[in-house]
């Protein structure tokens, strides 16, 4: 039982919905993004996803390529990220996190390293976007063999045919994105996703959680009861690119929070 | 020597997209439907000879094929050495080797029923020759390209815009190819339904690098009939520059087998391949990475963040290089050298004033090599380098390198 699976259960028994939150690491430097990380489980995130930034971010909208850029400019690294992931944890044992980016950062730190290193740092899964299931030997198989959670994305195009195949070596949760398109474009529309989620629900046991096209507490609230939970990203991140307090940014957080879990 | 150990070089990519490491299929979930209905579109229309057929009159009667293999006769004795034969890429329509590639991925979209094309372009050469066949069949076109070579390519954009594509200038990222690619693939994540991404090079998930060599091996098969008809034998020495590497694979592929064939593979070397990476020599100066659905030699940082190529060639400045590269590099079956913008310049002006011929940029780069090693060879040596593309295109970077001043007056 990862952090993760220990989580969605004690979300399961009490019959609330999960609220899952993404910012990049480093944005907009080190020790804000460190204490924005800090302030979320207090602001009612479930699980934390956590960008490893990249400089060509090929699945994301402008408002994640520019938060990788401030963090890259910042001199945030794959280290740096590991080392705020563990700084984190000193003050947190139960929250999950969930480290999410591209493959070349990791596969440049060499991955059996990666995997040790992201262990000792306290990070519970991974979310590898250009790592689909016929790459499985690269880093999903090992990641699972060393006790981490592989969370794979199912999208609109995953079509009934192939989900067997997305759904097969991933564990932890299924992460589903709501819309064809990048991250922080189109807007989610419950009434879309919910027959899409219970296609992907006849397939797994795990939770499946939405993502992609979240804005506000109120769509938060609607996706988040046709699923397992919301997830949001750019519209969090984009409150930080705009220079927002870290106060400011919980704030917010806060009321989406509140969206998912008032299901 | 490592090619003892193959009996053919020709059999690749495996059922993975493999070759060796190198390769593979490394995009997100949403794609990966796409390009796994691609492979078997692309795997369906290998084998029938109604796509041949239509693509062999087309080349015949729009591109102008076969190119001509032309004895470089005053170069040679310029250079006093081996004998140079030159394959003429740069007659074809639209004055480079690109054409050759869009034309069969253009008919693979017409037979899927893609209604929407979309390419990548650097120095703007794809961009045209996919605007063209796009023009050519009526199908809407999107080209993606960095802001900043939209800047230093203006030619290229007015004729795409005259073509009736649409030319996106991309500010993302640095404003470059590779972020014109990551624009590209952003827009096919979002339009997965009817839009057909055309990619320029042997490069991106399985089945492109394949698939894109094997419209290119025209270049190949032709040069080597041609070398037969000419020589009664094989070239000893074949050479091409090297961005993405899609001229060099199509020049290169046909000849894997034949033992005795030096290959040579000429990238950019900028200000010179050394710590300071102002250069886009992949292999010479990069390491394995994972960028655009493949597993190939990149520039990065020790962090595995991408780099910026930096060469006077727009068209070579990319910070990767196809996977069957890497593959041929790793293996020994193929060199790989670099060249400096300087040589290049210099080469540029040695085919102008030797043969007549205004050479690209990006040949000027193989050219600069063939200057180099061919004094030294014996006169009985063959070389057959791919003059992928014509310079109508560079004049103006040429000029201002060369200090002077073309820019018109009113």
């Amino acid at each position: 039982m990862t952090r993760i699976d220990t989580r969605f259960a004690a979300l399961k028994a009490e019959g609330k919905k999960a609220f899952v939150s993404y910012v990049m690491a480093g944005d907009p430097d080190y020790a804000t993004s460190l204490e924005i990380v800090q302030g979320l489980p207090d602001a009612g995130v479930d699980v934390i996803e956590l960008g490893l930034p990249f400089t060509d971010p090929m699945a994301d909208g402008p408002t994640i390529q520019l938060a990788g850029q401030r963090a890259l400019a910042s001199g945030q690294t794959l280290v740096k990220t590991l080392e705020l992931a563990r700084a984190f944890r000193e003050g947190d044992e139960t929250t999950p996190i969930v480290l999410m980016g591209y493959y070349n950062p990791i596969h440049s730190h060499g991955v059996e390293r990666f995997l040790e290193d992201a262990k000792a740092a306290g990070i519970d899964g991974l979310i590898v976007v250009d790592l689909p299931p016929e790459e499985d030997e690269e880093l999903c198989i090992p990641a699972q063999a060393a006790g981490l959670n592989f969370i794979r994305l199912a999208t609109p195009t995953t079509d009934d045919q192939r989900l067997p195949k997305v759904m097969q070596n991933t564990s932890g949760f299924v992460y589903y994105v709501s819309i064809t398109g990048i991250t922080g474009a189109a807007n989610a529309v419950a009434g879309d996703v919910g027959p899409e989620v219970a296609r992907i629900k006849a397939a797994t046991d795990l939770p499946v959680i939405v993502g992609f096209g979240i804005k506000t507490p109120e769509t938060s609230r609607e996706i988040a009861s046709v699923a397992d939970g919301a997830v949001v990203g750019s519209a969090i991140v984009d409150l930080i690119g705009q220079g927002k307090s870290v106060t400011e940014v919980l704030e917010f957080v806060r009321g989406l929070a509140k969206g998912a879990h008032s299901v | 020597m490592a090619n003892d150990l193959f009996n053919s070089f020709m059999t690749g990519p495996d059922e993975k997209g493999r070759f060796g490491q190198f390769g593979g299929r490394f995009v997100s979930e949403t794609l990966m439907p796409l390009i796994l209905d691609l492979e078997a579109e692309y795997e369906k229309a290998k084998t029938d000879q109604s796509f041949w057929d239509e693509m062999n009159y087309l080349w015949t009667h729009y591109v102008g094929r076969p190119s001509p293999l032309y004895f470089a006769e005053r170069l040679t004795e310029r250079l006093g050495g081996a004998k140079i034969y030159l394959k003429r890429d740069e007659l074809n329509h639209t004055g480079a080797h690109k054409i050759n590639n869009v034309l069969g991925q253009i008919i693979l979209a017409r037979r899927m029923g893609k209604t929407r094309i979309i390419a990548e372009t650097g120095a703007g050469q794809h961009g045209v020759a996919t605007a063209t066949v796009c023009a050519k069949f009526g199908l809407k076109c999107i080209v993606y390209m960095g802001a900043h070579d939209v800047e230093r390519q203006k030619p290229n954009v007015f004729r795409m815009k005259l073509l009736g594509a649409e030319v996106v200038p991309v500010t993302s990222g640095r404003g470059t190819l590779k972020d014109a690619m990551n624009d590209a693939l952003r827009d096919w994540v979002t339009n997965v339904r009817d839009t057909f991404y055309c990619i320029g090079t042997v490069a991106g998930p399985h089945p492109y690098p394949a698939m894109v060599r094997d419209f290119q091996a025209i270049i190949g098969k032709e040069a080597k009939a041609q070398m037969q008809e000419a020589e009664g034998r094989l070239p000893d020495t074949v050479i091409a520059a090297i961005g993405g590497g899609s001229n060099a694979m199509g020049l290169f592929f046909p000849f894997l087998d034949d033992k005795e064939v030096q290959i040579i593979g000429v990238e950019a070397g900028g200000k010179g391949v050394n710590a300071n990476m102002e250069h886009c020599a992949s292999l010479t100066g990069g390491r394995p990475g994972v960028l655009h659905g493949n597993r190939t030699y990149l520039l990065q940082d020790d962090d595995g963040q991408i780099l910026e190529g930096f060469s006077i060639s727009a068209g070579l400045d990319y910070p990767g290089i196809g996977p069957e590269h890497s593959w041929l590099h790793e293996i020994g079956r193929a060199e790989y050298v670099a060249i400096t913008d300087i040589e290049a310049l210099e080469a540029f002006q040695l085919s102008c004033e030797t043969e007549g011929i205004i050479p690209a940029l990006e040949p000027s780069h193989a050219l600069a090599h063939v200057a180099k090693i061919a004094p030294g060879l014996p006169m009985d040596h063959i070389i057959c380098m791919n003059m992928c593309g014509r310079g109508d295109k560079d004049i103006f970077t040429v000029a201002k390198a060369l200090g002077w001043d073309i820019v018109e007056a009113d």
